[in-house]
C-alpha cells in the first residue's frame, strides 16, 4: 500500500498540488484522474520521487520515502516499475535488451535466467518472438507493452503508469488496461495509473482519486462516478457524449 | 555562478551511488568506440591537412637565405605538438563528440529515458555520464598522438613533394633540439581538454528541458561552452607550464 499525506508542490508562483492525501491499496488498480494540467503527472512524479514535494510525505508499505536517505530511496525504487507516457524505451537497445535492462543492472542473475525471465514477461504482455525488434520498428501500443514488461521484469511491488492509453486506439487501450488489471491482481502489487481516459475509468477504476486544479475533490470507485454530486467531477465525467447519453438513460 | 555551482554538484553526483564495475566497464568500452574509434577519420583528415598547410605556409614566410630549410619542419613540429594537435583537434572534437554527447543525453531527457533510470533506482548521472567522461579521457590523448603523427607526416609529404624542403632536412628539423616536455605538455592538455569537452557537453545535455528545439539549443551551447573552456584552459596551461 502507498499512502500520501498532504502533498503540495509549487513551480514558481504556480501552486500545482495543494495538500493532497490519499491511500492506494495493493491488488487493485488505483487511478488518479482529472483534466489536463490539474497536476496528475506531477503528483505521480512526487510519489516516485522524480520531483520532491514542497510539503507532505509518501509511505511505501509503512516505510517513509520522501525524507529517506539516498540508500533507503534506492532500496524502495528498486521495487518500482514505471510505464511512461511515451514508453521511455532506450532507443539504442532492442526489445529484449530494454526488458532485460533492470535485470542486468540490478540483479546477479545468470544470462540464461535473465533470458528466461525476459521471455516470460514478453509472453505475458503478448509480445513473444519480438525480442530483436528496435523501438523504432514497433507500434505505440507495442511500446507500451514493452514498457509494462520492463516494469514487471524485476518482480516489482509497485507499478506506476503515466497515461498508459495516450495516443492509442480504443481497442489497444482496452488491451493495455486489461493487462494492467491482470498484472495487478495476479502479482498482488500496488498500481497507480494516471489517466484522463473515461474508458479506463469505467474499466479498471477500482479506486479513483479525482484532481481538480491541484486539489483532490473526489474519491471513490467506478460504480460511484455517476452519483458524485460534485460539479467539477460531473463536468469531467460527462464531458463525453457517450457518458451524457448514459446519464440521461 | 549558479550554473557553475550546478556543474560542480553534477560532477559530484557522478561518483556517488555507483553501479558495479562490470556495468561501467562495458559502458566505457562502448563509449570508447563511439567517441574514439568513430572520430579517427575526421581527426586524421584534419591533422594531415593541418601539417601540410603549416609546412607550405611556414616555407612561404621564411624567405631569408640565412634561415636554413630545416627550420620549416622545426616550426611545424613545435606548432603541432604545442598547439595544433591538442587544441585545434579539441575544437573539432567538441563539435563532433561534444554535440553528439549533448544531443544524445538531451533526447534521453525529453523522452523520459533518464527518468526511467532514476525510477529504477539507478544514479542516472553516474550511469550515463561517467563512462562517457572516462572514455573521453582514454581516447582523446590517443587521438592527439595520432593527430601529431599524421600532421608531421602531412607536412613531410607536402614539403617534399612540392620541393620546399628535402626529406633529410625535414627529418633533421623534426629532431633538432627536440624538447621532450612538449610531448608531455601536449598530453597534459589533451587530458584536460578531454575532461572539459565531455563533462560540459554531458552537463548541458543532461539538464535539457523542453523538446526537440531545446535539444538543439543545448547541443549548440555545449559546443560553444566547451570551446570557450578549452581555449581558456589552453591559455592557463601555457602560462603555468611553459
Amino acid at each position: 500500500m502507498i499512502e500520501i499525506e498532504n502533498i503540495s508542490k509549487s513551480f514558481g508562483d504556480k501552486e500545482v498540488l495543494k495538500g493532497i492525501s490519499a491511500k492506494f491499496e495493493k491488488g487493485k488498480p488505483n487511478l488518479i484522474i482529472g483534466s489536463s494540467g490539474t497536476g496528475k503527472s506531477v503528483l505521480l512524479k512526487c510519489i516516485v520521487g522524480l520531483i520532491p514535494p514542497d510539503t507532505g510525505s509518501v509511505e511505501y508499505d509503512g516505510v517513509e520515502f520522501t525524507h529517506a536517505n539516498r540508500d533507503q530511496k534506492t532500496e524502495i525504487r528498486r521495487q518500482i516499475g514505471m510505464l511512461f507516457q511515451g514508453g521511455a524505451l532506450f532507443d539504442s537497445k532492442n526489445v529484449e535488451e530494454n526488458v532485460m535492462f533492470p535485470l542486468n543492472v540490478l540483479t546477479k542473475m545468470s544470462p540464461a535466467e535473465k533470458l528466461d525471465r525476459v521471455n516470460f514477461c514478453l509472453e505475458r504482455v503478448g509480445l513473444e518472438g519480438q525480442n530483436l525488434k528496435m523501438p523504432s520498428e514497433i507500434s505505440g501500443g507495442m511500446k507500451k507493452r514493452v514498457g509494462i514488461a520492463r516494469a514487471i521484469v524485476n518482480s516489482s511491488n509497485y507499478l506506476f503508469c503515466d497515461e498508459p492509453n495516450s495516443g492509442l486506439d480504443p481497442q489497444t487501450s482496452i488491451l493495455i488496461d486489461d493487462l494492467i488489471m491482470e498484472i495487478t491482481e495476479e502479482y498482488d502489487i500496488t498500481t497507480i495509473v494516471v489517466t484522463h481516459d473515461m474508458n479506463s475509468v469505467l474499466g479498471i477504476g477500482e479506486n479513483i482519486v479525482f484532481l481538480y486544479q491541484g486539489t483532490k475533490v473526489w474519491e471513490g470507485n467506478k460504480n460511484e462516478i455517476m452519483h458524485s454530486g460534485i460539479k467539477e467531477f460531473d463536468d469531467f465525467v460527462f464531458a463525453n457524449k457517450v457518458m451524457q447519453k448514459l446519464k440521461n438513460r | 555562478m549558479e550554473t557553475l555551482g550546478k556543474y560542480f554538484i553534477f560532477l559530484g553526483t557522478l561518483v556517488v551511488n555507483r553501479e558495479s564495475f562490470r556495468t561501467y566497464f562495458n559502458l566505457t568500452m562502448e563509449e570508447c568506440i563511439k567517441i574514439g574509434i568513430n572520430s579517427i577519420f575526421l581527426v586524421s583528415l584534419v591533422s594531415f591537412f593541418i601539417g601540410a598547410v603549416t609546412t607550405i605556409q611556414t616555407a612561404y614566410n621564411l624567405v631569408s637565405p640565412l634561415i636554413p630549410d630545416y627550420v620549416i619542419s622545426l616550426v611545424v613540429r613545435d606548432m603541432t605538438l604545442l598547439e595544433l594537435s591538442p587544441t585545434i583537434i579539441a575544437v573539432i572534437y567538441a563539435g563532433k563528440v561534444g554535440s553528439s554527447l549533448s544531443s544524445g543525453l538531451g533526447t534521453m531527457r525529453i523522452s523520459e529515458q533518464i527518468d526511467a533510470l532514476e525510477v529504477m533506482g539507478i544514479n542516472s548521472a553516474s550511469y550515463l555520464v561517467l563512462p562517457k567522461i572516462v572514455a573521453s579521457l582514454m581516447m582523446y590523448p590517443l587521438l592527439v598522438i595520432l593527430s601529431a603523427l599524421l600532421s608531421l607526416f602531412g607536412g613531410y609529404l607536402a614539403g617534399t613533394l612540392t620541393g620546399v624542403i628535402t626529406p633529410y632536412e625535414y627529418v633533421y628539423g623534426i629532431r633538432f633540439e627536440f624538447n621532450e616536455f612538449t610531448v608531455t605538455f601536449a598530453l597534459i592538455k589533451s587530458f584536460v581538454f578531454a575532461f572539459l569537452v565531455a563533462s560540459i557537453s554531458c552537463f548541458k545535455g543532461f539538464y535539457t528541458r523542453g523538446g526537440a528545439l531545446e535539444v538543439g539549443q543545448a547541443s549548440t551551447a555545449a559546443v560553444t561552452q566547451s570551446v570557450i573552456a578549452v581555449l581558456t584552459a589552453d591559455y592557463l596551461l601555457a602560462q603555468l607550464l611553459l
